[in-house]
Formats: C-alpha cells, structure tokens, sequence
C-alpha cells in the first residue's frame, strides 16, 4: 500500500530529524524534551512494526519513566551547578570538536552495518521463531511474547529483574554517609525542608497536581491490573504494568501526597527483594519437582507464572520508584 | 463508505486544529499565549480525531475505550497548563 509507505518513510524522516535536532541544541532540558518525543515517535513505529509489546514497554519505561528521570537529573545537576559555580551556571562544552565527529563517524557506521546486515538477510531469515511457537502452548500463556519472556527465556527475565535490584542498590550508594537509610527526597520542595533543597525556591502550588494526584492513581492502579492480567494472553504484562504502578506511585509522591518510607525500614526493603526472590525461590523449587531449574510442572505453568508476575510486578515498581527517586537524602530523622 | 467519509473529514478538521495550534506555539510573543494554543488547539484536536475514529471501532467497548483517551488527554492538559503558566510566571518575575 503506498500510502503505508509514505507514512513510514514521512516517520523515519521525522524520527532522525528530531534525533538530530536533540542532539544539538544547547539546553539539557530542550533537549530531553526532545528525547521524549522520539519515544513517543518510536512507538508508532513499533506499532507500525506490529509489536505491540514492545510499543508499550518503549512507551512507558523509555519515554515516560526514563523521561522523568532524566528531567529530575537535569534539575538536580542544574541546581548543584548553580550552589557551586560562583556567578553564573558554567556551560558545560562537553566534548571537543574532533572528539564529536569522531562519534558522529563511529555512530553512522554502526547504523550502516545494521541496516546492511538487516537488508542482507536470506528470505526467510533464519530464526527459531517456528520451533519456538510449536513449544509455546505448553507454557499456558496465549501472548507468544509473555510466554517467551516467562516460559522460555525465564532465566533472562529473572537476572534482569536481580539487575533491577541491583540498580537500585547502586542509586542508594550515593547518598551521603549520614542520610543512608532515610527516605528519598521527591515532591515539591518547601524552605522549611532541611538538607539537600535549595534555600529560596518557592513551594510549588498544590493546586493542578493534587488534583490530578488524587484522581488519577485509581484508575492507573486498575489499568495496572488490568495490563498484568491481559498480558497472559494480549499485549500487557508484569514490566508494564509494574511500570504504570510505579508512574502512579511518583504522581502522588511528586505532588506532595505522600512520602517513600524510609529506606532502611525492614518491610519496604522486603517489598523491593521480594520479587526475584520469589521467582528464585521457584525456579529452584523447579529442581525437584519438574527436574530442571527454572522448569516449571507443565500443569501448574500458568498460575506459577501468574503468581510469579504478581510478586515481580510489585518489586519492579518499588524499585522503579526508587530509582527515579534518587538516593536518599533527608537527614534520617531522630 | 459514509463512515469513511466521516473520518475523513472529522479527522482533517483535526489536523486543521493541530496546524493552527503549532502555528500559535510558534508565533504567539510569550509563554502564556503559547500555552493558550497548546492546550486549547491540541485538546481539540485530540478530540476531532477521536470522534473521526469512533465509526470505525469495532464494538461500542473499543468507542468508548477511544473516547477515554480523549478524556485522559484532555486531563493532562488540564492540569499541566496551569502548572506551566506558574512556571512561566515565575520566570518572568526572576527576570
């Protein structure tokens, strides 16, 4: 169809345009603004690739959840630049003039042996694709792209989800020394707020925010639910739904609603580890019972999976919390 | 076929929207203005193309599945469009 084609190329058009155009403006703001866009660009194009799984977890996790963590560390880079710097911010130049063509070269070649190992493939291109779908029923899931994450490559999804854990982990090493184990700093900032907010920066209205923060977090908290149950068997699952949890959780934190437990409190750091243990906790268990581990018994595979998903979904979603949170930085209080 | 008429048509009034809305974020002279356009015209837009696409949803769940994301749209725009002006405000007042 050519209007399918023209829609297509009108889009990668559009896409290296707007990579182009954030990778060389001036302000780190503009220019996460743009990133953002390019996400949310990118899942048409996924949509238009016909994976839908994908479109959602780029959507969710890569433009919205990574676009506010790069606007937080944006604001909070600025704001230590501004304290530390004694006139105006300095501006970064960031890498020399050779360096850049250097990586714009490099960048461009990778690219082009992409594109031409992609275009060289032989028709059809090899794949395990058919071998995998005859295996996929006795996973139990009727999305192949679940039952692939969760029933054949479960090994992958476990270690990314310890990955997870340890990211979190590795955030929290760099609070400083007195404020390990309190809580992370994220809402609108008050001047009465000690350690680690700036002197003099008005507090932010409660108005808009808290009404969204109040009215929102409901139906998100249903969709969320909505997205892991679907995900068994239409586009959904534990990452995005984990995602959305998480997206639900830093509405209200950032509206000043409410506050991340302290991180050294004993049943919070029980929810992060919670879900890759369990998930440990059932792929040894897959030793003795189905004879291999990770293996689950082939009648149980769906609710193992299930409840596997549930314990995931809520560990993923502390831990993105977390994540884009920060490292904790109130003074622990006495 | 009138359905396809019907897209057609409420879906370019749409564009027509999103067109003058961009027109005004870059020629409207300040932040305030700017945002008038943004959150006025795109709304609009969202909501013409949502209604161009109702016709053509399979069941009634997945019209109303549409018309929920117009919702939500118009939600954020909402909420974000006085956060911004307080921003834009504030801007000014520092400068």
């Amino acid at each position: 169809m050519i209007a399918g084609a023209v829609f297509d190329i009108a889009l990668v058009a559009l896409l290296v345009a707007l990579a182009a155009w954030s990778v060389s403006t001036r302000s780190g703001f503009t220019a996460i603004v743009g990133f953002i866009g390019y996400g949310v660009l990118l899942v048409v194009a996924w949509m238009r690739l016909r994976a839908p799984d994908v479109a959602l977890t780029e959507g969710t996790i890569a433009a919205g959840l990574g676009g506010v963590l790069l606007l937080t560390a944006q604001a909070r880079v600025g704001e230590s630049a501004a304290r530390t710097s004694a006139g105006a911010p300095r501006q970064d130049g960031g890498p020399s003039t050779i360096a850049r063509i250097g990586i714009a070269i490099l960048c461009a070649f990778v690219g082009a042996s992409l594109i031409a190992v992609v275009l060289s493939l032989p028709e059809p291109a090899p794949s395990l694709a058919p071998l995998t779908a005859e295996a996929l029923p006795r996973v139990g899931l009727g999305n192949p792209v679940n039952a692939v994450l969760l029933g054949a490559r479960a090994l992958d999804t476990l270690l990314e989800k310890v990955v997870v854990f340890l990211a979190v982990i590795g955030v929290w090493s760099l609070s400083r020394d007195h404020a390990w184990g309190s809580s992370p700093s994220i809402g609108p900032r008050t001047t009465s707020r000690v350690g680690g907010a700036a002197g003099g920066i008005a507090p932010a209205p409660a108005g808009p925010i808290a009404m969204l923060a109040r009215i929102v977090p409901p139906f998100g908290i249903v969709v969320a639910g909505y997205l892991l149950w679907n995900g068994a068997n239409e586009p959904g699952g534990a990452f995005a739904s984990a995602a959305m949890l998480a997206a639900m959780a830093l509405l209200v934190l950032m509206a000043g609603l409410g506050r991340i437990p302290r991180c050294s409190q004993g049943s919070w750091r029980a929810t992060i580890v919670a879900g890759p243990l369990l998930f440990m906790a059932v792929a040894l268990l897959g030793l003795p019972l189905a004879g291999a581990f990770l293996a689950f018994p082939e009648a149980w595979s769906k609710p193992i999976i299930v409840v596997i998903e549930i314990a995931l979904v809520i560990s993923v979603a502390s831990a993105l919390v977390l994540l884009i949170a920060g490292p904790p930085t109130t003074e622990p209080s006495p | 076929m009138l359905l396809d008429f019907w897209t057609v048509a409420v879906a370019a009034l749409g564009v027509l929207f999103f067109v003058a809305g961009t027109a005004g974020v870059l020629r409207f002279p300040d932040p305030l203005s700017r945002l008038h356009a943004v959150t006025k015209a795109d709304t609009l837009g969202v909501g013409l193309i949502a209604l161009a696409i109702v016709p053509q949803a399979a069941t009634p769940l997945d019209a109303a599945k549409i018309l929920l994301i117009w919702l939500a749209t118009m939600l954020s725009a909402a909420t974000v469009g006085p956060l911004l002006a307080r921003v834009a405000i504030r801007n000014g007042d520092e400068r």
